[in-house]
């Protein structure tokens, strides 16, 4: 990893204009796409999509239901339920508990796996620092 | 003096002294622009959602429900289910990655003179489009509710700049807004914002105690009421969709008109909320990103139950003021103006529990609230505005990237207080020019979100997630996104009063063209760019990005006190 690491700042110092702002350009490249590459950082990466992916897929279809229901299927929308609360207000009262409920999934998920997972790549990485400095 | 302008005089006090008291902490840029980075969850949560609840929203939509029914609750849903995208995506990467803006986030891949110069564009577009609602709205509103504090001001306003009459309400509030952000940077901005949140719950909760108070506590009375409310142009009751969008009349594109500007609205506000800089801002306030999400927790919390509060005053309003009696001055046929809505049930509330002076008590502390929202509101626009320019473009491409200086946390300060104050004089100044004409706020404000989500987004996106994105990339969606959404809303209906008849572009909402565009033009600025001259860099240093983004090495630290 060291012989890398110089070999790549050399050619990328030379042939790059010396431009982006966290550190000086190329130095650390291998250093973090090692970090990328630890079962670590995979590890954490794939629990976060695990959750993510999916949650966003279904939190993007549930919201956009409602305005094509309302506009597509208006008479069914206005049928009352209760009283003369009709299915589209209670559709949109329930969009306000689905992000909460799902907001509460990921800051529970959050907290007990995601937190612990980049704490240990933190870990990693701090280990792997010491030789290099 | 009456009991509005008393109230108005305690809520400029409290403000004027919390700012008073962080000014005396503000030194360095750290505490200018994050607050030293020392803002707790819960504090950042109330603060955005204070950001958030502006007075397009509680005057706004409370004043949509009234006069349209179902259909003004819409905007509440979108509004709330908008910071799953900011909490899934954005918060915590923001924390982990940034320092004071969007800006420095993009220009760790980024080459940064064209990137933060981009950034800054669509900063100042976004800030301006939202601030100007703002400004238009709290000056006709003050006018409104507070007409003595307009006329008791008006003789010092005799003179004109560059052809423009200024206008004493919206001078009013500029004024208190940049003392606010000058003096005071992000502490006082913060602190001002959490009062103001804190009010404005309050005021909520007790308008929709009340009006369920005076149901006996019987939704089902309270619905019926509401149905019996029969919009005159469509037949429909109010508890109906169908009355704002009026589904199945006419199309475009073969597709449903209504259908088409509901989605689009739709898009705007749950993408936009993701790419707003002075939300994003917030999360550079806090120390790590677990509190980072913390604050979107609190933020959901307080906005949704707002949110779902404005259905009992929307609703309240129309059923016991009646949207016929919700006018400036209330008499037979007078004009109904929708953002009176709140004020008026308040009026009618009081009048009925408390007599003769509970009415007018309570439309007075109404008007604070919505007063100290503007505020607030504005003041946090002011200082992302400023940011983007001054640390953005002044600091770190012409002083650090053109000159190659080193800028003195003295100068930066200083910097960012004197474009504060330049933001301020140009708002007051536009909101002058256009107040006098505009109907056009809830527009404006639209246009705003519409910006976010077709320019900001796409690069903030691309930048964290996306390896092959580059320079060209970023700039092409900053710069382009922001132009065609302007551009559209520019030719399309909205702006002028009458609107135009016959519109190049159909639609209100742009959003549902514009935000593809943006997104395309990100992806295509890519791949072209890559071709004229290729930006290793920027994907040599995705790894950094991504393994800081995801896990927070590196992250800015807590400031010392």
């Amino acid at each position: 990893m060291e012989i890398e690491r110089s070999r790549l700042s050399q050619s990328s110092a030379a042939e790059q204009e010396p431009l982006r702002e966290a550190g000086p350009p190329g130095e650390d490249v291998a250093y973090w796409e090692g970090l990328e590459h630890t079962d670590e950082f995979r590890q954490l990466v794939a629990a976060r999509m695990r959750f993510v992916l999916p949650a966003t897929v279904f939190f993007l279809v549930y919201y956009f239901l409602l305005p094509l229901l309302n506009g597509l299927a208006p008479e069914l929308m206005r049928t009352d339920v209760v009283g003369h609360v009709n299915i589209a207000y209670l559709f949109a009262l329930s969009q306000f508990f689905v992000a909460w409920v799902l907001a509460w999934f990921y800051i529970r998920r959050a907290n007990s796996l995601f937190d612990r997972l980049a704490a240990t790549v933190r870990e990693r990485a701090a280990r792997g620092r010491r030789p290099a400095a | 003096m009456n009991i509005t302008l008393v109230l108005f005089l305690i809520v400029v006090g409290i403000t004027l002294v919390i700012t008073g008291w962080a000014a005396r902490r503000t030194r360095t840029t750290v505490q200018f622009w994050a607050a030293g980075r020392g803002i707790k969850g819960w504090q950042n949560g109330l603060a955005i959602a204070g950001d958030y609840m502006s007075a397009a929203s509680f005057l706004g939509i409370a004043g949509l429900i009234a006069f349209n029914g179902y259909d003004g609750f819409m905007y509440s849903v979108g509004w709330l289910v908008a910071y799953l995208t900011v909490l899934f995506l954005i918060a915590e990467p923001m924390r982990n990655t940034g320092k004071y803006t969007l800006a420095d986030v993009l220009s760790y891949r980024m080459s940064p003179i064209p990137v933060r110069s981009a950034a800054a564009f669509s900063t100042v577009a976004v800030s301006a489009s939202y601030m100007m609602a703002q400004m238009i709205g709290a000056g006709s509103l003050i006018k409104i509710l507070i007409p003595s504090l307009d006329t008791t001001l008006k003789p010092w306003f005799n003179w004109t700049i560059l052809g423009t009459k200024l206008d004493p309400s919206i001078t009013l509030v500029g004024v208190l807004m940049m003392i606010y952000v000058i003096a005071g940077g992000m502490v006082a901005t913060t602190w001002v914002q959490i009062v103001k949140a804190v009010m404005l719950m309050g005021g909520a909760i007790l308008l929709s105690f009340l009006v369920l108070l005076h149901f006996g506590f019987n939704l089902g009375g309270f619905f019926n009421a509401i149905a019996g409310v029969k919009d005159s142009k469509t037949g429909l009751n109010f508890t109906q969709p169908g009355i704002l969008y009026t589904y199945g009349k006419t199309q475009v594109w073969g597709v449903d008109k209504a259908l088409l500007e509901n989605v689009s609205l739709g898009m705007a506000l749950i993408l936009g909320t993701a790419g707003l800089p002075h939300i994003l801002m917030r999360f550079f306030t806090v120390p790590d990103a677990k509190a980072a999400r913390q604050s979107v927790a609190w933020a959901m919390g307080l906005i949704g139950s707002f949110y779902i509060m404005t259905t009992f005053l929307g609703f309240g309003a129309a059923t016991l003021v009646g949207k016929s009696n919700i006018c400036a001055t209330v008499a037979p046929k007078c004009t109904p103006n929708s953002n009176l809505a709140a004020p008026r049930l308040a009026e009618y509330l009081g009048n009925s529990f408390f007599g003769t002076g509970g009415g007018e008590f309570l439309l007075a502390f109404i008007a604070a609230v919505a007063f100290a929202t503007i505020l607030a509101v504005v003041a946090g626009l002011t200082l992302a505005a400023s940011g983007a320019f001054s640390h953005d473009f002044y600091v770190n491409v012409i002083r650090t990237h053109l000159l190659h200086g080193h800028v003195s946390e003295r100068e930066q300060v200083l910097v960012a207080r004197i474009t504060a104050a330049l933001v301020g004089l140009l708002s007051i100044w536009l909101a002058a020019r256009v107040g006098a004409t505009a109907n056009a706020a809830a527009l404006v404000a639209g246009v705003a979100f519409v910006i976010a989500s077709a320019a900001n987004l796409p690069a903030i996106l691309f930048t964290l997630f996306w390896k092959r994105f580059n320079t060209w990339g970023a700039v092409a969606s900053l710069v382009g996104g922001s132009l065609v959404t302007i551009w559209l809303v520019a030719i399309g209906p909205g702006w002028t009063l009458p609107a135009n008849p016959h519109p190049a572009f159909p639609l209100q909402n742009v959003g549902i063209v514009s935000i593809p565009i943006g997104f395309v033009l990100a992806i295509l600025g890519t791949y072209v760019g890559e071709l004229v001259k290729a930006d290793r860099l920027a994907e040599q240093k995705f790894h950094e990005i991504d393994v800081r983004a995801q896990t927070g090495l590196g992250a800015e630290p807590v400031a010392a006190a």
